[in-house]
C-alpha cells in the first residue's frame, strides 16, 4: 500500500461534559479498508462524522491527501458517504440520484449520461434508472448508494452501518459486492459497523473503539489472536477469560499460575506483561480439546477439568458449557464443529479440557 | 360506534346547510333563482367576492413566506429547543383571533405604539392613519393565520430525513444549491397544505376585515351577517353562502389535482414524493431550482467565511429572521398586559400610572361574569360531547376493518371544510325554527360539530401510537374486554383524552361566529360579548380581559404540554 490518504491527529469532540472523543492518532492508507469497530457510543459515528464534515470537533486536525481539511465543508472534502439508511433523495428517480454529485462537479451532460449507466451497471441495476427509490427493495437502495458514491470516484469513501438494515443472507451478499467494487476500484474505504463478523470478514485493518478512545489498532488477525485488553478478547469472537498471576517470563512466552492451582505456559504479546503482574488467560472456545474423563499429562499445554452444565448445537457448531470445580471461577465455553458425537456427552458429567500454550494468551487485566 | 357522529353531523351539518342552500332557490312561491340573480346583477357582490380573494391569497402569500423559516428552524432543533421556540407559535395559535385583532387596533391607532413611537423618535410630526385599511387588514390576517401555516408546515418538515441535506453536502452540494435543490422540492406537499389550510379559513374570515379595514375591505362573510342580523333576508344569505362554499370547494379540487389531499391526512407525503408533473414542468422546475441554488450559493461566496462553521440549521441569519418573526407574532397581545393596568381611559401609549380599574369592571359587571361562566360551562360541555361522540369514532376509523373508510373519514372532517360562517347561518335557522335559541344546550350542540373533527384527528393519531399487542396480552391473562379498556387502554390513552378534551374545550371557549348568532340576549359567550363590545366601543376594559384570556391560553397550553410530556415518559 503506498502514501496515507486519511491522516487523523489529535482529533478530539466534547458534547457538553460527555467526552464523544478523546484525541486519536489514525493513518489510513491509500485504497485500504479500514473498519471502525466498536458498541455503540464507543466513539466511531463521531469520528465517521468529523471525517466527512458533517460534525466540527473540538481539537486537532484531520488531512485528506495531505490538504488540512479540518474545518472545510464537507463539499470541499473529496469523499463520498453511505448513509445508513442510505439517503436516497426520494423526489429524484435513481439516475437524478447517481448524476447529482456529477452535476454539483459541473460535469457535462453526455459524461454525466454514460458514468451514471458505468455506474448502475457496476451494481448490476441499469434497468432501475428511472424508478424512484421508494418504489426500490432494500437491497435495491443499497445498490443505488453505492453507485451515487462511486460515480464521482471521492478519494475516500466513507460507509455509516451501511447494512445494519439489511437481513442476514441479504447483508452477506452485499459484503461481497462491497469487497469486489473496492478491489476493482482501489478506493480507500472508512466503513463503520458494531458487528464484529462484518468486520473480521471485511477489512484489511480494524480500528477496535471503545468509550471515545481506539482499544486496538490491527488486521483482523491482530485483533483476533494477539487481544491487547479483555475488552478486545471479549468483544472480536467468544473467548474463556481466567483469573492467572505471571511467574515467569522467557521471550514471547510467560509462565502463569491460574487461579486454583495449575501452572501453565502461555504466550504474551504485550510487553507490560512480566513477574507478578495479575492477567487473564484467554482461551478460545475452538481451540480447547475435550477428552471424556481427566486428560493424559503428555500434552504440550494445560489441563482443566469441569463439570458440562448445557449443550447447545448452534448450526454449525456445537458448544458446551461447563463449570470448573474451582470456585467463582466464570463458566466456560467449548466449541467444535457439530457432529453425531455431541449427542454422547451427558449433563452433569465431568470432562477433561485442554489446549496448546500456542493457543494460550495471557492479557494484562 | 359511529353512530353518534353520523346522527350529529346529519342533523346539525347536513340538514341546516341543506336547508339554507335550499332557501337560496326556494321561495313561497316555489323555485327561484332571483337571489341568484340579484348577486349578479350589480358589480357589487361580485367586487366583495374578488376583494375577498384578493385579500386571502395575499394573507396565504405572507402567511406561507413568514412561516416558512419559522417551521423550517422549529423542525431542525433538539426536542428541548424545539419545545421553546414552539411554545410561542402555539401560544399565538391559540390566542383568540379576536384578541390579537384587537391588538393590532390598539397598535395601529392614532394614539397606538406605533404612531407614539414614531412620533418620539421625531420620524413623522402627525400621526399616520395605519387603520382600516387594505395593509392593516393583510397586517391583522397574516398576524392571525401564520401560526396556522407553521404548523401545517411543521407536520410535513419534520417528517423529512435530515440526513438527506448531509448526504448532498457530501455528495459537493453547496449550502444554497442543497436548500434549493434538496430540502425545498421535500418541503413543498408542507408548503402546499400550509396555504390550503391558510386559504380556506381567510376566505371565511370577518373578525379582522370588521375590525381592521374600511368600508372597501368588505369581506364575502360580512355580507353573510348583514344579510342575516339586518337584512332578515335569508334566501340572499343563502345565495352569498352557495357562492362561498362553491369556492372553497373549488380550492380544495384544485388542490386535490395538483398535490393529492391524501397528503394532508398522512403526513408520510415526503416519502411518498410528488406527483409526477410533465417531462417539460420537471425540467423546469429543476432548471429554476438550480438557478436558485447558484445564485444563493454566489450570494453566501460574497460573507468572509468563519473558521468554524455553524452545525445545520444554526445559521445566525435565519436565527434572527425567525425571532424577529416570532415578536411580530407574540408581542401584540403581550402589550395588552401594561395597557390593561392603565389608569388613563384612551388606551394610548405609553399607559400612564397603576390602577386595577378595568379589571374590577370586569368583576363588577354581571354581563362579562355571566359571559365567562357561560363560556365555562358551554366548553366544558362540548369539551365532553366531543369526547363521547369523537372517540368511538376514532376507535372505529383506526381498528375497524370496515370499507368506506375513507368517505367516513372526509365526511367527520367537513366541519372543518365548510365554512364555518355558512355553518353557523344554518345552525341559526335550525334553532330558530326548534326554539334552541340562546340556550347553553344549543350552544353546546353547535360547537361540538366543528370541535368533534379534532378530537376525532388528534384520537386516531393517539391510537395509532397504541400497541394493541398490550390488549391482547391483557386478554391472555384473562381480562375481559371492559376490565382491559379499564385497565390497560384508557390509562395509557389518559393523556390523550385529556388533550382532546383540551383542543374541544379551546375550539368551544374560542368560538365566535355559531355564538354570534345563536347565543341571543343577555346569556352570551365571552367571545360573543368581547365582540359586542369591541364593535361598540373600543376600551381599556377589552385589554383587561384579552390578558386574562391570554394568561389562560398559555395556562391551557402549559398544562396541555405537561401532559404530553407524561405520556412520553410513560
Amino acid at each position: 500500500m503506498s502514501a496515507s490518504n486519511l491522516q487523523i491527529t489529535g482529533l478530539c469532540k466534547r458534547y457538553g461534559d460527555f467526552i464523544a472523543l478523546a484525541p486519536i492518532e489514525l493513518d489510513v492508507a491509500q485504497g485500504e479498508f479500514l473498519t471502525l469497530l466498536g458498541p455503540s457510543g464507543s466513539g466511531k459515528t463521531t469520528l465517521l462524522s468529523l471525517i466527512a464534515g458533517l460534525a466540527q470537533p473540538d481539537d486537532g486536525q484531520v488531512r485528506i491527501n495531505g490538504v488540512d481539511v479540518t474545518y472545510g465543508a464537507p463539499y470541499e472534502r473529496d469523499i463520498g458517504m453511505v448513509f445508513q439508511n442510505y439517503a436516497l433523495f426520494p423526489h429524484m428517480t435513481v439516475a437524478e440520484n447517481v448524476s447529482f454529485p456529477l452535476q454539483m462537479r459541473k460535469t457535462d451532460a453526455k459524461a454525466t449520461r454514460d458514468k451514471v449507466m458505468q455506474a448502475l451497471e457496476m451494481v448490476h441495476l441499469p434497468h432501475l434508472a428511472g424508478r424512484y427509490p421508494r418504489e426500490l427493495s432494500g437491497g435495491q437502495q443499497q445498490r443505488i448508494a453505492l453507485a451515487r458514491c462511486m460515480v464521482y470516484r471521492p478519494s475516500i469513501i466513507l460507509m455509516d452501518e451501511p447494512l445494519g438494515a439489511l437481513d442476514k443472507k441479504l447483508r452477506d451478499q452485499m459484503q461481497l459486492e462491497i469487497k469486489r467494487i473496492h478491489r476493482d476500484l482501489g478506493t480507500t474505504i472508512v466503513y463503520v459497523t458494531h458487528d464484529q463478523e462484518e468486520a473480521m470478514t471485511m477489512s484489511d485493518r480494524i480500528c477496535l473503539m471503545n468509550a471515545g478512545s481506539i482499544a486496538q489498532l490491527g488486521t483482523p488477525a491482530d485483533l483476533y489472536f494477539r487481544p491487547k485488553s479483555v475488552f478486545v478478547a471479549d468483544f472480536l469472537g467468544e473467548s474463556n477469560l481466567l483469573d492467572a498471576v505471571v511467574t515467569g517470563r522467557t521471550g514471547d512466552q510467560v509462565q502463569i499460575s491460574v487461579q486454583g492451582g495449575a501452572n501453565v505456559h502461555a504466550m504474551a504479546y504485550d510487553s507490560v506483561i512480566r513477574d507478578g503482574k495479575p492477567v487473564k488467560l484467554m482461551l478460545r472456545p475452538q481451540n480447547l480439546q475435550i477428552h471424556d474423563g481427566p486428560p493424559d499429562g503428555s500434552i504440550n499445554g494445560g489441563t482443566l477439568s469441569a463439570k458440562l452444565t448445557d449443550i447447545m448445537v448452534t448450526g454449525s457448531m456445537t458448544k458446551l458449557y461447563l463449570q470448573s470445580h474451582i470456585s467463582n471461577a466464570p463458566p466456560l465455553v467449548a466449541a467444535f464443529p457439530t457432529n453425531r458425537l455431541g449427542r454422547q456427552y451427558e449433563i452433569g458429567q465431568t470432562l477433561g479440557l485442554s489446549w496448546l500454550t500456542a493457543d494460550a494468551v495471557a492479557i494484562a487485566g | 360506534m359511529s353512530a353518534p357522529i353520523i346522527v350529529l353531523l346529519l342533523v346539525m351539518l347536513v340538514y341546516p346547510v341543506g336547508q339554507l342552500l335550499l332557501l337560496s332557490v326556494h321561495n313561497n312561491s316555489g323555485f327561484t333563482l332571483v337571489e341568484y340573480k340579484r348577486l349578479f346583477a350589480s358589480s357589487v357582490y361580485v367586487d366583495v367576492l374578488l376583494i375577498t380573494l384578493k385579500v386571502s391569497l395575499w394573507t396565504t402569500f405572507f402567511s406561507v413566506l413568514t412561516g416558512y423559516p419559522i417551521a423550517y428552524l422549529i423542525s431542525s432543533l433538539t426536542r428541548e429547543r424545539k419545545n421553546r421556540l414552539l411554545f410561542w407559535v402555539l401560544l399565538s395559535f391559540w390566542t383568540s383571533f379576536l384578541v390579537r385583532t384587537f391588538a393590532w387596533v390598539v397598535l395601529l391607532g392614532r394614539n397606538g405604539v406605533i404612531n407614539q413611537v414614531l412620533l418620539g423618535l421625531g420620524i413623522i410630526d402627525r400621526p399616520l392613519s395605519l387603520l382600516y385599511n387594505f395593509s392593516a387588514v393583510i397586517v391583522g390576517m397574516v398576524h392571525a393565520l401564520m401560526p396556522l401555516a407553521v404548523l401545517t408546515m411543521l407536520s410535513v418538515m419534520e417528517n423529512i430525513d435530515r440526513r438527506l441535506p448531509s448526504a448532498a453536502a457530501t455528495l459537493g452540494a453547496r449550502p444554497g444549491t442543497v436548500f434549493w435543490k434538496v430540502y425545498f422540492p421535500l418541503s413543498l406537499p408542507g408548503v402546499a397544505a400550509g396555504a390550503l389550510m391558510v386559504f380556506v379559513t381567510a376566505i371565511g374570515f370577518f373578525i379582522t376585515p370588521t375590525l381592521l379595514g374600511g368600508r372597501h375591505q368588505t369581506m364575502i362573510t360580512q355580507l353573510i351577517i348583514d344579510q342575516v342580523m339586518q337584512a332578515l333576508n335569508w334566501g340572499f344569505a343563502g345565495a352569498i353562502s352557495v357562492l362561498l362554499l362553491a369556492v372553497v370547494l373549488l380550492v380544495f379540487l384544485i388542490y386535490d389535482r395538483m398535490v393529492g389531499l391524501s397528503t394532508m391526512a398522512g403526513g408520510s407525503s415526503a416519502a411518498r414524493g410528488p406527483k409526477q408533473g410533465g417531462r417539460w414542468s420537471r425540467k423546469l422546475g429543476d432548471v429554476i431550482l438550480t438557478t436558485l441554488g447558484n445564485a444563493t450559493d454566489a450570494v453566501i461566496g460574497l460573507f468572509p467565511k468563519r473558521r468554524k462553521r455553524a452545525a445545520n440549521g444554526e445559521s445566525l441569519t435565519l436565527r434572527v429572521v425567525v425571532i424577529l418573526l416570532l415578536v411580530f407574532l407574540s408581542a401584540p397581545a403581550f402589550l395588552m398586559i401594561p395597557l390593561s393596568f392603565d389608569s388613563a381611559s384612551g388606551l394610548a401609549w405609553p399607559p400612564r400610572g397603576f390602577s386595577l380599574q378595568w379589571y374590577r369592571q370586569i368583576a363588577d359587571s354581571p354581563l362579562w361574569m355571566q359571559a365567562i361562566t357561560r363560556s365555562m360551562l358551554v366548553g366544558i360541555g362540548t369539551g365532553f360531547l366531543s369526547m363521547l361522540i369523537g372517540t368511538p369514532a376514532a376507535f372505529l376509523l383506526v381498528r375497524g376493518g370496515m370499507k368506506g373508510k375513507a368517505a367516513m373519514l372526509a365526511f367527520i372532517l367537513a366541519p372543518i371544510v365548510v365554512p364555518r360562517m355558512i355553518i353557523a347561518v344554518g345552525v341559526f335557522y335550525f334553532f330558530a325554527k326548534i326554539g334552541l335559541i340562546g340556550s347553553s344546550f344549543g350552544l353546546v350542540l353547535g360547537h361540538t360539530v366543528v370541535a368533534v373533527p379534532y378530537v376525532v384527528i388528534t384520537m386516531m393519531a393517539v391510537l395509532r401510537n397504541y400497541d394493541t399487542r398490550l390488549d391482547l396480552a391483557a386478554h391472555s391473562m384473562g381480562a375481559r374486554p371492559w376490565a382491559t379498556l379499564r385497565r390497560v387502554t384508557f390509562p395509557i390513552l389518559s393523556a390523550g383524552l385529556m388533550s382532546s378534551f383540551l383542543f374541544a374545550f379551546a375550539t368551544s371557549f374560542d368560538e365566535l361566529t355559531i355564538a354570534l348568532f345563536s347565543s341571543g340576549g343577555l346569556s352570551t359567550t365571552l367571545p360573543k360579548q368581547f365582540w359586542d363590545e369591541i364593535t361598540m366601543q373600543i376600551s381599556p376594559v377589552i385589554a383587561a380581559v384579552s390578558t386574562c384570556l391570554f394568561a389562560f391560553i398559555a395556562v391551557l397550553i402549559g398544562v396541555a404540554d405537561r401532559l404530553r410530556r407524561r405520556s412520553l415518559a410513560s
